[in-house]
Formats: structure tokens, sequence, C-alpha cells
């Protein structure tokens, strides 16, 4: 039995619809679950009326190819470790964009075979391929930093902007030109400048600007998988395309505005750099005026507050330290302190990420709390813990008009009575501006791997007190 | 007969409204759940999926063409089921307090 085109189309309509309720899930932690049931579904009709229809007509490669990739899809995704999740998106987003830029050639031959071709068909194709192969490229590079496979600093050189604007003005003459002609070789040429492009695009961009990276590949395979659907005049993929693609510029927008930065800054600016040795800690700490303090003082404030806030950041996904926090926060609610999580927007390598590592470690979400919800806490908080963060809380960002972050909104810690900062080494954040929290007289650090302090609070507080 | 609509201006139309469509919903997400919404609108862009099983499935098209697919079909599936479940893994973990 074959589907006509309306009722396929029919069919298309309401797997729009579902992935749009997906979305929607997503408004409330406790609906999230049914939208990624209803995105599952959705996909489902999409695929059996698309194998129904009467184009396919051959089902040997599709069954192999999906088998294998269900295969692949579920090892990887049961295996992977929720720190990892940004490589793992990256490393997805590489494949939508690859397989827009198949799609895309595969549709050209296949009407270039039925003789359907047209200019306005080719220029649609041309998108495909363009954004595509941009998206394949710029994953891979951004795979490659947060897997450390590749240096995370921003790679710049002279006339960088100069080179990607002459790429850019090829790749569109050469899709002028195959649209008006059909030629193979502009074809080929331009899906090689558009894949160089998606390379001098991104090495650019620092490793501490990875959440807008993240979000804006997301956008970018968005889009590819629109010009899809306009190359193959198929609605569905249009619509999925469009909301995709507007998430993804949505959330790049938020990032972007969390570090008071605009999108051409991020894109142009190579800002921060994952360089600079580990000094000796202690020494530098003196040298430069800050207190240092063990764990045992920590403890000691902590166990008798009435309110604590921790901060994590993305040293603590680094050193795994969320579960052994999640028992800290158990010890301390058993002494009847209030405990509480703050997230900055950026903190992390993907929007969003502190919120996920912290849910693993079964801490309850509403204990997890936004900027803007918790900024009001700090005056009365009893002590402030930074795990692994440092440029979210730098007050340089509100008093100091020169410093690079100046105007970045920030979670004020320092109004807290007491805070203490976990950390390695005094190098400072991605920013590379050194955070004038540390010399507050009420703040002291406590210098370790942020994991091993923790245990050793918590060992501190089951041994009974002081 | 009236002149009849240009098939590519009515995909224009679906292509604007839609953007409209995920602004809205889009902006409704909580930030908390900003990393699984990478991961849902990953797998949903999976739908490319559907191009390739066009391109895969058209024996007309030659040998060729149809590995083009078969690539485009193994690609777009591993997004599809690797990013519904990984999504899925991650949702069950947010729990409100017992």
């Amino acid at each position: 039995m074959t589907l006509s085109v309306n009722l396929q189309a029919v069919a298309y309509l309401v797997s729009a619809v579902l992935f749009i309720l997906a979305l929607k899930g997503l408004t409330h932690p406790a609906s999230a679950r049914r939208g990624n049931l209803y995105g599952m579904l959705g996909m489902l009709i999409a695929v059996v009326a698309t194998l129904m229809g009467d184009q396919v007509q051959s089902y040997g490669f599709i069954i192999v190819g999906m088998t294998l990739g269900a295969i692949i899809g579920v090892i990887v995704a049961l295996r992977i470790q929720m720190t990892a999740m940004p490589q793992l998106v990256a490393a997805l987003h590489s494949f939508v964009g690859m397989a827009a830029v198949m799609v895309a050639i595969g549709t050209f031959l296949t009407k270039r075979g039925a003789g359907e071709l047209n200019a306005l068909l080719m220029g649609e194709i041309s998108a495909g391929v363009v954004i595509g192969a941009i998206t394949f490229t710029g994953s891979v590079i951004a795979f490659g930093k947060l897997q450390g496979l590749l240096s995370g600093s921003p790679v710049k050189f002279k006339g960088q902007h100069l080179l990607n604007a002459l790429l850019g003005i090829a790749t569109l003459a050469l899709a002028v030109h195959f649209a008006m002609t059909g030629s193979l070789i502009s074809l080929t040429l331009m899906t090689l400048l558009a894949f160089t492009l998606g390379v001098t695009l991104i090495i650019p961009i620092g490793g501490a600007d990875m959440p807008v990276i993240i979000s804006m590949l997301n956008s970018y395979s968005g889009w590819a998988a629109a010009a899809t659907g306009f190359t193959l005049h198929n609605n569905l993929l249009i619509i999925v395309g469009a909301l995709v693609g507007c998430s993804g510029a949505i959330l790049s927008y938020i990032m972007c505005k969390a570090m008071n930065r605009s999108i051409l800054n991020v894109v142009f600016g190579g800002f921060g750099s994952d360089s600079g040795g580990a000094e000796s800690a202690g020494a530098v700490a003196a040298e430069k005026g800050v207190k240092s303090a063990a764990v045992e003082d920590a403890v000691y404030w902590m166990e008798d507050a009435n309110r604590v806030i921790i901060i994590p950041g993305y040293g603590m996904a680094v050193a795994q330290a969320q579960h052994a926090l999640k028992e800290l926060m158990e010890l301390l609610e058993a002494r009847g302190v209030e405990v509480k999580f703050g997230i900055h927007p950026v903190a992390g390598r993907m929007p969003g990420h502190m919120n996920v590592l912290l849910a693993e470690a079964d801490i309850p979400y509403d204990r997890v709390l936004e900027m803007d919800e918790i900024n009001p806490d700090f005056p009365s908080t009893d002590v402030v813990l930074v795990v692994g963060a440092n440029d979210v809380v730098n007050p340089a960002a509100k008093d100091d008009k020169t410093s690079p972050i100046y105007g970045m909104p920030i979670l004020e810690a320092g109004r807290a009575r007491q805070v203490y900062f976990l950390k390695r080494s005094m190098r400072p954040g991605y920013s590379g501006v050194d955070n004038l929290l540390f010399y507050q007289e009420n703040t002291s650090l406590v210098f370790g791997d942020a994991k091993d302090t923790i245990e050793g609070m918590n060992s501190a507080l089951k041994g009974g007190g002081h | 007969m009236p002149e009849a609509l240009d098939p590519s201006l009515v995909a224009l139309y679906v292509f604007v409204l839609a953007c409209f469509i995920g602004y809205w919903v889009v902006w409704g997400v909580t930030p908390s759940l900003h990393t699984p919404l990478v991961a849902l609108t990953n797998a949903i862009s999976g739908i490319v999926l559907v191009g390739a099983l066009l391109v895969a499935g058209d024996p007309d098209a030659g040998l060729f063409t149809q590995i083009i697919g078969f690539i485009a079909v193994l690609l777009a599936s591993i997004n599809v089921f690797g990013g519904f479940l990984v999504t899925h893994r991650m949702l069950s973990m947010f729990k409100k307090k017992k």
C-alpha cells in the first residue's frame, strides 16, 4: 500500500505539530519527558509516511543505513558521560550538516537524471550544500576543541577577516554560477570552499565562548535542514529547520547577553585562551594578598550557617565534583542549613550544562536557581562556596569600567558574609581577568582539587563537629 | 485561469511562519533545560532523514546517488536515535525533592 501525496502531507502536518509540542514540553521539567516522547512520535510518523510514499521504491540501503545508525546512536547515547555532553552535541551537529550536504547533492543528481533541474532549484541546492558544509566542518572543529584534540585558544592571524570575506564571496559566486549553469565543477568547488569556511569561521573563537559556538552550530544545523526542505519542497523539513534554527539563534543571543557581548564580538573576537601555566598556588596567593583557608575553616562556618549557596562552574565538571556536592548538601541539610545552588547562564561549556550535571547527581531541580532568582538572596546568605567558577562572580564586571568583562551580569557572591573559593591554582578565569573578589575582606581561597576538597568537608562534617 | 502560486513561495510562507512559532515556543523554555533543548532540537533536526530516505530509496538515480543517500541515512539515523535517547536520559535525571 502506498500513501498518496495528500495523505503524506497530512501525516507530515501531524508530525510538525508534535515537534512543536515537544519543544513546548521543555517549558517545565515536569512536562519535559512527555515533550520528548511527542518528538519521538513525530519522527516515527514522518519516517513511516515517507517510507510509504511512492517516491521510495527500494529499501535495501535504507534498512541497512537505519539499522546501523540506530545501533551506533543507541550505544553512544547510553554510554556518554554527562560531562561530555557538549562534545556529543557538537558531533551530532556535524552529522546533520553532512547529511544535509549529501541530501542536497543526491537530490541534484536525481533531478539531473530526470531532467527536472532549474535555476531556482539549483539555488536551493546550493543553500543546502553551503549551510550544511559550514555546519559540518565548524562542528568538527568545535568537537576537537571540546575533546581537547585541538587547542582551546583562539587561532588568529593577520588578514583573517579578509580571508573569510573572500571565501564567502567566492562561495556565493560559485553558487550563482552553479544555479545558472548546473556546472558540476562549480558545485564541487563551492562545496570545498564551504567546508573551508566552516573551519576558518570557528577557529578564531576561543574556548571560553564554547556555549555560544554550540548554540550557533545548533542554529546552523536547523537552517541546513530548512534549506534541504526548500530543495525537496518538503514543508515538514522547512518547519523543523525553522524551529531548530530559531532555537539555536535564541540560545546564542541569551549566551551573548549573559556575557554582555554582541554576537559579532564573539564571532570575530577571539576572546580568552586556555593558556597560562599553573603557578605555585600558595606562593602567588600570599604575594597578591589573598587569604587561603583550610577545609576545616570553611566547614566551621558552614555547619552553623542558616543559608549556604553553592556556585558551580566548569571546574566542577572537570573535577567530577557534583556527586560530592550532593553529599555535602545532604550533610548540611541534616544540620538544618538551607542549601541552594546558583547558576550563571554561561557556566560550563554549553547552555544549561551545570543543571544537567547537578541533576545527574540527584540534586533536586528546585534547589537550583538561575542568576536573577538567586541574586537577591546573597546579602542574607552566610556562606557562598564557589566550586570551579571564576569570571561569573567577579565584581570587576560591575565596578571596574576598564575591565574587559565590565557590564557582564554576575552572581553577586561577594555580598554574602563569607565566600570560599575552591581553586586549583591562582590562574585567572577564561577571560584572563584577575578576580577582584579574591582580595575582598570576606573571601578565602581553599586550594586543591575540588572533589578532594569537598570530600574532605564531608568527612569533617561526618566526624561530629567541633 | 488565474496564475498559479509558485510552490517555492508557499514554502517561504511556511518557513517564515514557522520561525515565529519557534521564536515564541523557545523563549518559553526554562533555562535549566537548555542542554536538553539543544539535544532535543538536535534530535529533531535529524528530520533530514526524510530527505535522505528519498535519495536512498530511488533506484532510478543510479548506484552512486543511492550510496550518497545511504551515507545520509546512516548519519541522520545516528542523530535521531542518539539524540532522542540522550535527551530522555537527561530529562529522567531532573527530579523534584522526594
